[in-house]
């Protein structure tokens, strides 16, 4: 997001939180969030994939919402209403492609109309389909769960990404050669998966809360949070969203402290750190150990800054519409240990992935009949855990090194742990040796998560290898 | 009230704070990590890939030779201190700095009037002699010895004086020379870009300030690289075909009017360097033995216009008492890389060699 959507964001946050108040803010989240989307999306070289993309997404999450809500639920008349509003919100967008001047909601001028006529028609003969389904089928819930992954491993595995994209310019008759990984950036798709999934599981799980449509649509797409997350519960949301918001003055400084400090951290550190943090191209071109480390250093706290400092903006934007976002990030660069740093580093994610996976194969793998022994148990799933973090962020082998770097520390952090706990707790009587245990703590898992940061700022795993060497003074 | 309190109080200092900087207008240019926690630059910044040159273009004199090498050297006693003037052959384009004409030299260690000469490199690229007067009246604060001054006809038509967006972003620093000196300058050109009240403000020198910071910044690659432009694996070579093309800019054959070339600029740079001695060198261009070479000698110059500058340098030089040496021929052709007045090492190595007697006879 560029500096000038975050502020137009910012503004209609604000505006809404000072003029507006109460007033039909369900409506404002849902009608701002459908063209923030759109807005936001990137220009793809892809013909028309700018709009059909942000399409794509909301038809998406009006199906998780009609196989995850109830029989009552689904029934409600205001859906009827929601469905309305989405369907003219998409039509009016669409339809300025007839204005005389470049879109201004879409980066490229929207696809003819009548497509976008046999897309709605296509997913209505797919719900119609739906409904017809006598009773719920929890398979659905299921598939769909299933769906999202493949559509996640389309997008973010770079061999099948290029295929995608080949197929689509085949349909769409263009060039073939230009077809490229890159074609099919989603915005926010990640997130958006992550929260369709959390509802689809508790509905298998029957902890989904009864929303109707334009709840489930805000909650999906909610623009403050759309693109960096967090990754809120929909049953917190919605509690905020229920509530009669009150910015009171203290509410909308909190708001805007919130956000300043969110532009500072990007903007200015984030961004000056950019310019000397690690990279693909000065990776090979340092000449000394001492400068290696400062480059490294650099971006281990330019990726905290810009990420964290995106969750303050969120956050901040948020609060101005009565909404209160969890807290993302909580110092993880000043914990003693990799599993409090993992508590206290994009937390929301680590929380779904502790909900959603770690948690139920422990649990599997517990109730085996002859289950292993605890340490294979904790590796296991420790490792898991993480090398599906580190495919989140993308499918390639550097990720995965990164991941596997993790998972091996925390699991020999837990082990470590479990050894040295009573004998740490003797020595560590005195303040100054407390302190002392701290710090050396803090320093040892700062440079052990820097050190990994070198798999995900690089794209080579040889690159990787190289800064590994020469950060160490072997090249 | 709390919210709307916060928000005039933070407005109040915003409007107090840019207008004392309106009205003080702090060289903030001068603040540099340079020569404190990296070491100086081999030769200004210029750079147009900022991302992968680890150098940006900014027209902050003071923070361009804030970040120079020649900032933070002390000189010393039996230091002999040059320092060379001139367009992107002479800051090296394509050359590492120890391949630059001022690397050559200094690897050479050679004396000059029983002391060690020490070269800095203070071309900048874009070719205009009042660009290369505005550098060399900030440079001569730096104590020279001997200024060698490379140039060519190029840098010499009046329209091109002021296009040189270095010049054209210091409007102010060439009035003050044309004030001092005898520089003729049109204040009212519209070229120069002036600062109006808005555009003195801290919002109007954001992309100013911005520059400087991000100068700072590159300073960490460069110290952790040694990199300040980038090199490509390739490039294409200058052009050695042309049309049948006898213009020089508005310059029609026969005759190169006099008075349409900047030749003031360098009698006011004779002036600004006072006793310090300059020598000007007419640079080596490539003479091109292709298409149509008969009547061009490569991209920039019809032989008739060329061959009249040489003439006219050679007449200003007897007429003004300049030390004037003349070696447009000295390279030959294979030796030019993607321009005809840029050079490869080995091209720099002739250069140098060229060059080093000029410097080391000086004294005598």
């Amino acid at each position: 997001m560029t500096i000038i959507q975050i502020l137009v964001i910012a503004a209609a946050a604000l505006f809404w939180g000072l003029v507006m108040r109460e007033r039909g803010r369900s409506y404002f989240l849902l009608i701002t969030s459908v063209i923030v989307i759109f807005w936001l999306q990137p220009s793809l070289p892809l013909r028309g994939f700018d709009f059909w993309i942000p399409t794509s997404t909301l038809i998406v999450a009006v199906f998780s919402w009609y196989i995850s809500a109830s029989e009552e639920s689904r029934r409600e008349k205001k859906n009827w209403g929601t469905i309305s509003i989405l369907a003219g919100m998409i039509l009016f967008i669409n339809l300025t492609r007839f204005l005389p001047f470049d879109s201004i909601i879409t980066r490229s001028r929207p696809p003819q109309t009548v497509f976008l006529f046999m897309v709605l028609a296509l997913s209505g003969l797919l719900f119609f389909f739906i409904t017809r389904l006598k009773h719920f089928n929890p398979s659905l819930l299921s598939t769909s769960i299933i769906g999202l992954i493949a559509v996640f491993l389309a997008l973010k595995v770079p061999a099948l990404a290029y295929w995608v994209s080949y197929g689509i310019r085949s349909l769409a008759n263009q060039s073939l050669l230009e077809a490229a990984s890159t074609d099919l950036r989603w915005l926010g798709f990640s997130y958006i998966a992550f929260r369709i999934i959390h509802t689809l599981r508790d509905r298998q799980m029957g902890r989904l809360p009864v929303v109707d449509l334009a709840e489930y649509v805000t909650y999906i797409i909610f623009f403050p949070a759309f693109t960096a997350g967090p990754i809120d519960r929909i049953e917190r949301f919605i509690k905020d969203l229920r509530t009669p918001p009150t910015p009171d003055n203290d509410e909308l400084l909190i708001a805007g402290q919130r956000f300043m400090m969110g532009l500072f951290k990007k903007f200015v550190i984030a961004d000056a750190l950019a310019l000397i943090a690690l990279n693909d191209t000065n990776a090979l071109q340092i000449r000394s150990t001492g400068w290696m480390w400062m480059l490294l250093y650099a971006y281990a706290f330019q990726i905290y800054f810009d990420f964290s400092g995106y969750t303050d903006i969120a956050i901040g934007v948020s609060r101005l519409l009565g909404i209160q976002l969890p807290e993302n990030f909580s110092a993880p660069y000043q914990k003693p240990n990799l599993t409090q740093f993992w508590n206290n580093w994009h937390i929301t994610l680590t929380q779904w992935f502790r909900a959603y996976f770690f948690n139920p194969v422990t649990r599997w793998l517990r109730s085996w009949k002859k289950p292993m022994p605890a340490p294979v148990m904790i590796a296991l799933t420790q490792i898991a855990t993480m090398l599906l973090i580190g495919f989140w962020h993308g499918v390639t082998w550097n990720f995965a090194l990164w991941g596997l770097w993790h998972g091996v520390g925390l699991f020999i952090h837990n082990r470590w742990s479990d050894m040295t706990k009573v004998r740490a707790a003797a020595w560590a009587t005195t303040p100054s040796r407390k302190t002392l245990l701290n710090v050396s703590g803090i320093i040892i898992t700062f440079n052990f998560v820097a050190l990994g940061w070198i798999f995900f700022a690089l794209s080579s795993t040889s690159t990787s290898m190289q800064v590994f060497l020469k950060l160490f003074g072997l090249r | 009230m709390k919210t709307l309190n916060i928000i005039v109080k933070g407005l109040s200092l915003f409007i107090i704070i840019n207008l004392l900087f309106t009205i003080l207008q702090p060289e903030i240019g001068r603040l540099s990590a340079y020569n404190i926690i990296f070491p100086g630059r081999e030769r200004l910044p210029f750079g147009e890939n900022s991302a992968k040159a680890y150098n940006l273009s900014l027209f902050d004199l003071n923070a361009m030779f804030a970040s120079h090498r020649i900032d933070g050297d002390q000189k010393q006693a039996d230091e002999f201190r040059v320092i060379l003037i001139g367009d992107s052959s002479v800051w090296g384009t394509l050359l590492k700095p120890e391949e630059s004409l001022a690397g050559q030299l200094n690897s050479a260690n050679i004396s000059a009037c029983g002391k060690n000469v020490t070269v800095y490199n203070l071309g900048y690229p874009t070719i205009s002699l009042t660009k290369d007067l505005l550098l060399l009246s900030h440079a001569i604060k730096y104590q020279p010895d001997l200024i060698i001054w490379l140039t060519t006809l190029e840098a010499f038509p009046l329209e091109k004086q002021i296009a040189s967006p270095l010049v054209a972003n210091n409007q102010e620093s060439l009035l003050r020379l044309a004030n001092s000196y005898r520089l003729k300058v049109d204040s009212n050109d519209p070229a120069f870009n002036r600062d109006s009240f808005w555009g003195s403000t801290i919002i109007g020198k954001q992309r100013a300030l911005a520059d400087v910071f991000r100068l700072q910044f590159y300073g960490v690659l460069w110290a952790a690289t040694g990199i300040d432009q980038i090199y490509p694996s390739d490039f294409t070579k200058a052009q050695t075909d042309f049309k049948v093309d006898q213009k020089f800019h508005e310059f029609e054959p026969p005759v190169l009017d006099e008075n349409s070339l900047a030749i003031n600029a360098l009698e006011t740079g004779m002036d600004l360097a006072g006793d310090t001695p300059i020598i000007i060198v007419n640079e080596p261009i490539l003479i091109s033995d292709g298409k149509n070479s008969d009547i061009r000698y490569n991209f920039f110059y019809p032989r008739w216009a060329y061959d009249q500058y040489r003439a006219l340098m050679v007449a200003q030089s007897k007429i003004n008492n300049w030390n004037y040496v003349d070696l447009w021929d000295a390279v030959p052709a294979n030796e030019f890389t993607n321009s005809a007045i840029h050079l490869t090492p080995r091209g720099e190595t002739q250069l140098a060699e060229k060059i080093e007697p000029v410097i080391t006879t000086v004294c005598r």
